[in-house]
């Protein structure tokens, strides 16, 4: 019958492929009545602003602008208070490493040993929990069976909901023997290199630098692994696929789509991380011991953070003009995790082009 | 290069879902195969598991043989991953790797196979390219990413990128729906041109694109709804278009579907 009609492009195939949508190939007639929708705003009055809109932009700038005001605040608290204590200092409170507040009539203080120890702190618990975290996050995003990933990422992220003073108690009393042989065997065969060398405090208490970045980085395990999970999760599967069609292995296809792709994102999860350590306070308090020598450079020192200076000097507030000593200490503090921050968001937005 | 394709018995599932029934057809090397039908009517679904890729979905499965050249790639003793290397895809969305130049796109699967030789790897690139005709648009700006291209250019590199590796058979789902006409003929006829060396099997919705670029047209449909899908004919694309044996074929190409 219609044997005849048919050709070998039949007219009704236009129709057909018109309407399944063969993504604007032929611009359809149906487009045009839609002309309305888009000449409203032209040929209405003027951007009319409705009574919700103004509301809700309202509540978002004004919890904007408070966020902004409170730190700006925080931070002029901080300087008000810190800025005459650093007059009265007999000591650069920037290069000494002395610390002696008890004579408000001579206060002789310097941050550069807390900085020091701070930073050396953070950077323990960053080289242990970087590469950890990194692994987690691979494992459960891209190995794990989804019946075993669940349970274990739940359990990934309640490590976060540990109270930080359960893991400077357990940090001190019972990590740090079972890394004591661990750290003899370092100082032992790596002693050689200053980080490595003997350290200022008893390595058999345990209550040094590496202690202390050893649980600060399973403490930093949570909040960099589920960022950085989230992350690796949202590569896209066309990509995935198309690294697999290639005939990329499961590592390939890791190395190739889900690695760049989510870089940016780990690196901020890190840094986020690593503001985090800058500010522990009360695992560090427990775990860190007081030596009767500056910092020497060795990660089997003790020492104190900024954090960790202040909270155990807290109770002995009674003098102003010593406060004011370790709020200058806070002050740099919360400059230092600032610096960190932008630091972060300045490496991840370094590579836009390829994003 | 350019193998033939044997299928036998195909039934694919996802998970319980029995999505394809009993396809078997051929495929003849240096030719161009291609497969029409509604959608929903596992058209994807046969043609990714003509490489293996249909398995990397959680759930999915493949019973039956495909056989290239008479190796049937899902025996046991097949690596996918190799199968993959032989049988080069093209997406229905174009797919460059955002963080590559467009240069290491190109040479992505051969870098994956282990070549390192940068003046093998730059003269293949532009093997690649000038097989794709993208190499004109893109000479000058190899070391760019390759997300910055145009859509249609995107497909093109994607092409590009499959046939670097000098595969046996290239596989294309829809490749053209996200483009534009123009784009759409320079891919219609980089089809014709590939035709020469690849066995290329296409699945579009464009009735004139199949009409076109194919030597022979396969016909899949639905029985019902929930129903697996399954070949209803494969013929030379002349045939199909012109005399199809089944009704249901004639009321597909004219319109009068549904
Ligand atoms: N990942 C998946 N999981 C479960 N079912 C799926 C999946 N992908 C496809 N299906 C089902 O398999 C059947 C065939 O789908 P397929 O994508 O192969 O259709 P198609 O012919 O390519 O359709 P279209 O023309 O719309 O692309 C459909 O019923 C679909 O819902
Ligand atoms: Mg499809």
């Amino acid at each position: 019958m219609s044997e005849s009609s048919a050709t070998p492009t039949p007219a009704g195939a236009s129709v057909d492929s018109g309407n399944t949508g063969v993504g604007g190939r032929v611009p359809s007639a149906d487009t045009t009545p839609e002309g309305p929708i888009s000449a409203q705003p032209v040929t209405g009055n003027k951007t009319k602003v409705r009574p919700g809109d103004r509301i809700f932009r309202g509540l978002t700038t004004g919890s904007g602008v408070l966020v902004v005001v409170l730190i700006g605040l925080i931070g002029l608290f901080l300087l008000v208070q810190a800025i005459p204590s650093i007059g009265l200092d007999q000591v650069n409170f920037l290069t000494s490493r002395e610390w002696s507040t008890n004579d408000p009539a001579n206060l002789r203080f310097g941050i550069l040993d807390l900085l020091l120890v701070t930073v050396a702190t953070s950077v323990v618990a960053l080289v242990i929990a970087m590469p950890v975290s990194l692994g987690i996050a691979l494992f459960l995003t891209q190995y794990a069976p989804p019946k075993l990933a669940r349970p274990f990422a739940y359990a990934v992220d309640l490590l976060a909901a540990v109270p930080s003073i359960i893991f400077g108690l357990w940090g001190l009393y019972v990590l740090a023997p079972q890394l004591a042989p661990i750290a003899s065997w370092l100082n032992d065969t790596l002693g050689f290199i200053p980080i490595f060398a003997d350290g200022n405090v008893s390595s058999e208490i345990g209550g040094t630098i590496f202690t202390a970045g050893v649980v600060l980085g399973i403490m930093l395990l949570p909040i960099i692994t589920s960022l950085t999970r989230e992350v690796f999760q949202r590569t896209p599967v066309a990509q995935i696929e198309g690294a697999l069609a290639l005939g990329a292995t499961r590592w390939e296809v890791i190395r190739t789509t889900v690695l760049p792709f989510g870089k940016a994102g780990y690196i901020s999860a890190s840094m986020l991380g690593l503001g985090r350590a800058l500010g522990e306070t009360i695992a560090l308090t427990i775990i860190l011991l007081a030596p009767s020598t500056t910092f020497g450079g060795s990660i089997f020192d003790g020492g104190a953070t900024f954090a960790s200076k202040i909270a155990s000097a807290s109770s002995e507030f009674n003098d102003p003009r010593s406060v004011g000593a370790y709020i200058t200490a806070g002050l740099v503090l919360f400059l230092l995790t600032f610096l960190v921050n932008f630091a972060g968001r300045a490496i991840v937005s370094g590579k836009k082009e390829y994003r | 290069m350019a193998k033939r394709i044997d299928v036998k018995d195909l039934n694919i599932y996802y998970g319980k879902f029995h999505a394809v029934d009993g396809v078997t057809l051929s495929v003849p090397p240096r030719s161009v195969t291609a497969f029409i039908g509604p959608s929903g009517c596992g058209k994807s679904t046969v043609l990714r598991s003509l490489n293996r890729m249909h398995e990397v979905i959680p759930g999915a499965r493949v019973e039956g043989d495909v056989l290239l050249d008479g190796q049937n790639i899902y025996a046991s003793a097949v690596d996918p991953v190799q199968v993959r290397r032989t049988i080069g895809m093209v997406f229905q969305r174009p797919n460059p790797f955002p963080t590559m130049s467009i240069r290491d796109n190109v040479v992505a699967g051969l870098k994956l196979a282990g070549v390192r030789n940068k003046s093998q790897l730059d003269e293949v690139a532009e093997r690649a390219l000038r097989g794709a005709n993208l190499w004109n648009e893109v000479k000058d700006r190899l070391n760019r990413p390759g997300g910055g291209l145009s859509g249609g250019q995107q497909q093109r590199l994607c092409i590009a990128r499959a046939i670097a590796v000098r595969p046996d058979v290239l596989l294309m789902d829809e490749p053209c729906s996200a483009l534009d006409p123009i784009s759409t003929l320079a891919i219609e006829d980089l089809i014709t041109e590939l035709k020469k060396d690849y066995t290329i099997v296409i699945v579009t919705h464009n009735m004139q694109q199949a009409a076109r670029v194919s030597d022979q047209t396969a016909f899949f449909n639905l029985a019902g709804v929930g129903q697996p899908g399954r070949l209803v004919e494969i013929d030379d694309t002349e045939k199909i278009f012109s005399n199809p044996t089944q009704k249901a074929t004639e009321d597909y190409i004219s319109g009068r579907f549904g």
